[in-house]
This record gives structure tokens, C-alpha cells and sequence, in this order.
């Protein structure tokens, strides 16, 4: 163990991994949100709204994550002055914001097509027997597709928050200090392999402890699929 | 004790057998260079490495009578690929430090140029002690010594660290950090460019320990060679000539 290492960088990694967590909860709630909208209108019977969708989806779930971030920062940086104009240079000029506004585009984009599969993916015979009963369109969304379907959405969302936490890393080439940034930083100072090391028990430990949350989750939602 | 005397008998016999090995000739030099940071190594627009550096390496090699072969290879990997054996020599504008002499070994300087501020003509930027850039948002290149200078002295301004230098120089360009901290040569080189038209050199420069070839610590009689060929070709005019070619006064450090 380099332990001198570890008492001048050890704190900043802890900071790091702060940012880390920040950047990915915040960028997959706004792409949760993002990805309702989205999902409903890649499903819409409007052809525009379906082709728009789509051409969103198809773009950021075809290129990398890294020219994603690089496009939204430095495309901003070129375009100043208009930004000036509108009065949303301040948030551009934020490496941090640029990270979460990429982020969020992304994720969204996979949460909506991992919802649209999951709607897709309940029975038909549910929505016949829901109108059959009587109940109103919003209602059968409401109470008989989206419960099973989020149940069926359940594990693929846990594996993008997963991939979100390690794809976050690509942040680091933008200025922002998360914990691949400090590590970066530590390893240039230092040159010593072991900080690379301590990164990877960082995620590690943050990946499973998603993975038990998740198990959580689903033992809470699959209660009634138990025999007892 | 015995056993130590006999490990310590067993490392000396190692370092005897792997001295003669490493005693050869170098015939062949993998050389590496960061290909980003103009003018002293640069990849053109037809894929050619080019630049002071690579001319300098040119030169080396050619007193020393070996075959160089160039790769190029990121900033950051640049010491932990030599540590891997993927190539011999970084012969790339790297600054020798305190640092980097804990893990690898570098030749004696082959030039010398001091740090520099710079930040945009508006500015009116003229001090630029630590106390007076407080809450100032500063720029570098990552692991560069511009960098770790930063992290150690203006620790009340807000620093910027990016992978390449152009990326430095396009975020002052697009306002997002107030100035940037960087190798003076490459800096006068950009601010020629249209896009470092915007700015100017501002405050005072900072020395430099000088730039060498960084090789293997185990490699000693690369360095001792690559050392006397830089003195030969300072010697025989072929350093001179490279200078010229690239800048109009001399950047050679005694």
C-alpha cells in the first residue's frame, strides 16, 4: 500500500466519487422523466412523433458516449455567442451541466426503448380483459400495463444505472473532478498503478451496492409471485 | 543475515549479467512522442509525425547510428508505456521533474522554455502572483508541469485540467476558463493562429528544470548516449538548424 498516496488522495478520491454519484442520480432521474415522453411517443400512432422518437433514440443509442460529451461541450464552446444571445451560455459554460445534459439525453434514450419493450411485452389478453371490465384507456395504462410492465423493466433499468455509473467516468476528459478525474489526476502526480486499483473497489462498491438495492426492489415487487 | 548476504550477492550477480545484456548497442529506438502538441510534435493532416522534437529524435538517432521507429501515444500513457516496454525513449517536450525522476530517468536537457500565462487581450490581466488570480479560473494540460505548478501554488483559483493541450486552448477561446497556464514555446506558436488571436501572453513566466529524453531507469547507457548525441549535434551546427527552422532564437539549455 502506498499510504502517502493514499492520505493525500484518498479524501479527494471520497470527493470524487461524490461528484460521480451526484452526476449519474441526477442524469438518470431526468432520464427517467425524459423517457416516459419519449417511449409513449415512439409507440404513438402520429407518424411524426414516432420518426422523431425514433431518430433520437437511433442517435444516441448508435454513438459513443464520449463523442456525445464531446459534441454538447466543445460544439457549445463554438457556438458562444448565441448561446450569450439566448442567455444559456452560463449553464454551457458549466462542464459539469454539459455532463449531465449529454448523460441524461443518453440514458433517456435507453430507458425509453427498455419501457417500450417492457409495454410491449405484456399480454395482450391483459388490455382485452381490462376492457373488457369497463376501464378508460388512461386507467388500463395506468393500473394494468405500467405496474406488470415496470416489473418487466426492472432489471434492464438496473443494468443502465450500472452502465450510467461507469460511462460517468467519461466526464474526466471534461475538467470535471469525478472519481476517474481525481484518479487521473493522483496517477499523473504519483505514477503509481495502485490508484487505478482503489478506483475500480470505488465503483465496485457502488455496483454492488446497486445490485443489492435492486434485489431488494424486485423481491418487493414480485411479493405476490410467491407461492408462500 | 546470511540470507540477506546472499540475496544482496544474487541481486549484484543480476545487475551484473543484466548490465551486459543492457551494455549493447542500441540498433533499434522505438521512440514515442504525444503527436498533440505543436510546434514541437504534431500528427499533419496526411498522418506524418513532425515537429522540434521529432526532428531532435531525427538527429539523435542519426549521430548515434540507430533506426528509430515513432509511435505515437497519449500524454498520460506516455511514462506507463515506457514502463511497459512498449517503446524506448519519450522524446516529446517532457519536462524533466522531481516526479517523473522517481519513476523513469531522462536524458540531459535538449531545450529549455519557461511556463506562461495566457489570457484573452480584454482581460486586462497584468499580475499574475497567486493572490491576485484568486477565484480565477486557470487551465492546464493534465500531468504536465503547468499543471501540478497550479495545483501547488494557486490553490485559490479554480483549476481546469484537460487531456490535450488544443482543448485547453479552445476552452479559453470559448471563455470558459479566464486564462491558461502553458509551456511558453507551444503558447507563442498559438497565439499566431486565428484563434489565438483573442489573447496574449500576461504576468510572469515561471523557469523550467529543461526538457529531456525520458527512458527506463534500467536503461543508463540509452540515456548516456542519447545525452552525448545531443551534445554532437549542438556541436556539429544539425541542432542549430533545427532551432532555426522552428524558432528565431535559441532555446538550447547549457
Amino acid at each position: 500500500m502506498n499510504w502517502d498516496a493514499l492520505a493525500t488522495y484518498g479524501p479527494r478520491m471520497l470527493q470524487g466519487l461524490v461528484v460521480t454519484l451526484q452526476l449519474v442520480a441526477i442524469s438518470i432521474t431526468l432520464g427517467a422523466l425524459l423517457a416516459w415522453p419519449v417511449a409513449l411517443a415512439r409507440m404513438s400512432r402520429s407518424r411524426l412523433l414516432r420518426g422523431v422518437a425514433f431518430g433520437y433514440m437511433y442517435f444516441f443509442r448508435g454513438t459513443p458516449l464520449l463523442a456525445q460529451t464531446f459534441l454538447v461541450y466543445y460544439g457549445a464552446g463554438q457556438f458562444r455567442v448565441q448561446l450569450e444571445a439566448v442567455g444559456l451560455w452560463w449553464l454551457f459554460r458549466d462542464a459539469f451541466f454539459c455532463c449531465v445534459l449529454t448523460f441524461t439525453l443518453n440514458t433517456a434514450a435507453y430507458q425509453a426503448e427498455i419501457l417500450r419493450g417492457a409495454i410491449k411485452a405484456v399480454p395482450i389478453g391483459q388490455r382485452e380483459a381490462a376492457m373488457s371490465l369497463g376501464l378508460k384507456p388512461r386507467q388500463i395504462f395506468r393500473k394494468i400495463i405500467m405496474p406488470q410492465a415496470l416489473l418487466i423493466a426492472l432489471r434492464p433499468l438496473g443494468n443502465e444505472v450500472i452502465l450510467m455509473i461507469k460511462g460517468s467516468s467519461v466526464a474526466a476528459i471534461v475538467t470535471v473532478f469525478d472519481l476517474m478525474g481525481v484518479t487521473r489526476l493522483a496517477y499523473s502526480r504519483t505514477f503509481d498503478f495502485q490508484v487505478y486499483l482503489w478506483a475500480a473497489v470505488l465503483y465496485l462498491i457502488v455496483v454492488e451496492s446497486i445490485r443489492r438495492i435492486w434485489d431488494k426492489i424486485e423481491h418487493y415487487l414480485t411479493r405476490h409471485l410467491r407461492t408462500a | 543475515m546470511r540470507i540477506v548476504k546472499q540475496a544482496a550477492i544474487a541481486a549484484l550477480a543480476l545487475m551484473a549479467v543484466t548490465g551486459v545484456v543492457q551494455a549493447k548497442e542500441w540498433k533499434n529506438i522505438r521512440v514515442a512522442v504525444e503527436g498533440a502538441f505543436p510546434p514541437f510534435n504534431f500528427v499533419s493532416a496526411d498522418n506524418q509525425i513532425g515537429g522540434f522534437d521529432v526532428d531532435i529524435a531525427k538527429a539523435i538517432c542519426e549521430k548515434m547510428k540507430a533506426e528509430c521507429t515513432f509511435a505515437v501515444q497519449d500524454w498520460d500513457g506516455l511514462i506507463p508505456a515506457l514502463q511497459a516496454g512498449k517503446f524506448d525513449a519519450i522524446i516529446s517536450s517532457m519536462s524533466i521533474t522531481p516526479e517523473r525522476k522517481k519513476v523513469i530517468d531522462f536524458s540531459r536537457p535538449y531545450y529549455q522554455s519557461p511556463s506562461s500565462f495566457i489570457a484573452p487581450k480584454t482581460a486586462g490581466i497584468k499580475d499574475t502572483s497567486p493572490e491576485s488570480l484568486k477565484g480565477k479560473t486557470i487551465g492546464a494540460q493534465s500531468s504536465t508541469v503547468q499543471a501540478a505548478e497550479l495545483e501547488e501554488k494557486y490553490k485559490d483559483s479554480e483549476i481546469k485540467l484537460y487531456p490535450t493541450q488544443d482543448e485547453v486552448n479552445l476552452d479559453l477561446v470559448s471563455g470558459r476558463i479566464d486564462m491558461l497556464f502553458v509551456d511558453k514555446l507551444p503558447g507563442l506558436d498559438w497565439l499566431k493562429t486565428a484563434d489565438g488571436a483573442c489573447c496574449e501572453f500576461v504576468g510572469t513566466d515561471m523557469p523550467t528544470d529543461g526538457v529531456g529524453a525520458g527512458v527506463r531507469q534500467s536503461d543508463t547507457d540509452l540515456r548516456d548516449q542519447i545525452s552525448e548525441a545531443i551534445v554532437a549535434i549542438k556541436a556539429d551546427g544539425t541542432y542549430d538548424k533545427i532551432n532555426a527552422k522552428y524558432f528565431p532564437f535559441s532555446i538550447w539549455k547549457d
